[in-house]
């Protein structure tokens, strides 16, 4: 790979400002827009005059939402994908049937359309059945609220918090439970005849020797499925989870700063995954050097 | 001969009310019946016939894709047979043999390619088997892996991985993670065919060492120098059918169908 630029690289680039340029002077000229940016921070950290000191606002109060809907659901993603992608391989043709059916039927629906179905059907009456809304308001009311507080934020929006988890863990398990079928079947034949001869059970077959190399061939698909989750998690602010891009949408209808919030909101997520990414792939690089 | 030594017990089987011992030790560990083996309209085996006594140890033999592999692989039920019977120590493998895992207990096998468990140190690939399905203790495991570590000369890479190994050095280790599980059989499938030349002795002299102790073993394998060695019987395949058994002094020197003997001499050559 070339590391150096030579003249027809600083040709492109010169060529795609000319046109940036060009672009904005149109723009400027067309459209009647006053950047207000400095209303922005406010919106990420506020000075609480009563409380005396600096506390998050809505922007980053979304962000940090997204981050904890993230984790969670892509906890639970693994969790049933790798049921899913244990199902997709087994002998049982039922069991493959059905895994077959909900991954085909999610791959081929838009998410938005799943999540609203999802939603409506399932989570709704989950929560009602388990009467969740209550649960969840006594313990905002009682004095252990911090404790959940911390783990699942404000427990007064739990119900929805719960919904949004759930929603968007069933919509990525289908996709982990591809790349964990796709693990499974990559572990040489090999490998399931030796434990079958030394006697090993098919469940001992599966949680010694399948899963874990399967596991571990399939850990840059899985981050990068997370990173997916992330960005895709911002589909559920449809169903009012108050997340980055439900937050945002609430600050752009209380201020008309469109672009700003917008724009810093999409800097956010931006940030969020291009750090993810430099993480998995510092720990990749780890992994592989330890063999 | 071990045949007729058979017939004398079955006989006196008759007159002894307590001979049913006697049958048990006496059956054959392995009887293969009227085998046929099918991939879809391909046969892999044609009526296959084989006993094999406790204690015995059978080498087999033949071109590739003569079925070898594929009739010893029937014997743990990696394979399952399309018709006719397989017998281990007198229970017959078939779609409802509820117990196959008690059976492949029995019944160990060493494989072309090794097999280990990559993600395992070698000391965790021989004692996964005795502390998951024998049930035992870890330390009890660690010290019976050991103990076959010692057995197949590379105790001191207990600790390692299979990856850092030699080829020959893993199949070792895969020939004490069978014997780990106490097998009263051991199956051989091309255990030195894998192997860069200057490995496969290592191999073959503990699998001679494992002979000259008593083991059953049944070895798919070219490997002629070890077969003249320790075989009680030599096995010929072709087209999956067995065309000849015979003791190892008759099989080299004077195979009685033509077929084998062209396969020998086309092997012996070099």
């Amino acid at each position: 790979m070339l590391k150096k630029l030579r003249w027809p690289d600083y040709l492109i680039l010169m060529v795609l400002l000319a046109a940036a340029v060009v672009i904005w002077v149109r723009v400027e000229g067309v459209l009647v827009y006053e950047w207000r940016w400095h209303i922005i921070p406010n919106y990420l950290l506020r000075y609480d005059e009563e409380a005396g000191r600096w506390v998050t606002n809505l922007l980053t109060q979304g962000l940090i939402s997204t981050i904890r809907i993230s984790l969670m659901s892509g906890f639970l993603a693994l969790i049933l994908g790798t049921v899913l992608g244990v199902a997709r391989c087994m002998q049982n043709l039922t069991i493959r049937m059905l895994a077959r059916t909900y991954l085909e039927v999610l791959r081929n629906v838009p998410p938005v359309v799943v999540i609203f179905i999802f939603y409506f059907f399932l989570s709704e009456q989950l929560i009602a059945a388990f009467l969740i809304e209550d649960w969840s308001r006594t313990i905002a009311r009682s004095d252990q609220g911090w404790i959940w507080a911390l783990v699942f934020g404000d427990m007064r929006l739990f119900p929805s918090l719960i919904s949004g988890v759930l929603v968007l863990a069933l919509f990525e398990s289908a996709f982990v439970g591809e790349i964990v079928r796709a693990g499974i079947q990559s572990v040489d034949r090999g490998q399931r005849e030796a434990a079958r001869s030394i006697g090993l059970s098919r469940l001992d077959e599966l949680r010694f020797i399948v899963l874990p190399q399967a596991l571990r061939k399939v850990v840059p698909p899985l981050a990068n499925q997370f990173i997916t989750l992330v960005k895709d998690s911002s589909i559920i602010s449809l169903i009012s989870v108050q997340e980055l891009t439900y937050k945002t949408a609430a600050v752009v209808s209380s201020t008309r700063a469109i672009f700003e919030a917008w724009i810093t909101a999409a800097v956010l997520y931006g940030l969020l995954c291009f750090g993810l990414s430099l993480v998995f792939r510092r720990l990749e690089g780890q992994a592989s050097r330890h063999g | 001969m071990r045949e007729s030594l058979g017939c004398g017990h079955v006989l006196g089987h008759d007159a002894q009310p307590e001979g049913d011992a006697w049958m048990q030790t006496d059956q054959p560990i392995i009887r293969i019946r009227n085998l046929d083996k099918y991939y879809d309209a391909f046969q892999a085996l044609k009526n296959i016939n084989l006993d094999v006594h406790q204690g015995e140890r059978i080498v087999i033999c033949g071109p590739s894709g003569s079925g070898k592999s594929t009739l010893i692989r029937c014997i743990n039920r990696l394979e399952e047979h399309s018709a006719g019977q397989v017998f281990v120590d007198g229970v017959e493998l078939s779609d409802e043999t509820r117990d196959i895992r008690a059976v492949r207990q029995e019944v160990g096998m060493v494989f072309q390619q090794f097999n280990l468990f990559p993600h395992l140190t070698v000391l965790e690939n021989l004692t996964i088997g005795p502390i998951r399905v024998r049930k035992m203790s870890r330390p009890d495991a660690e010290a019976k892996a050991r103990l076959y570590l010692d057995r197949v000369h590379i105790p001191e890479q207990a600790d390692k991985y299979p990856a850092q190994l030699s080829g020959g050095q893993q199949q070792r280790v895969a020939i004490a993670r069978s014997l780990c599980m106490e097998p009263r059989v051991m199956l051989f499938d091309e255990p030195t065919s894998a192997l860069d030349p200057e490995m496969i002795n290592e191999v073959l002299d503990v699998m001679v060492e494992l002979a000259e102790s008593g083991m059953t073993m049944i070895c798919v394998t070219h490997e002629m120098g070890f077969a003249r060695k320790v075989a009680d019987r030599m096995v010929f395949m072709e087209k999956g059918e067995i065309i000849e058994v015979a003791p190892p002094a008759q099989f080299f020197t004077n195979p009685a169908s033509a077929r084998c003997r062209m396969f020998l001499d086309q092997i012996l050559e070099h």
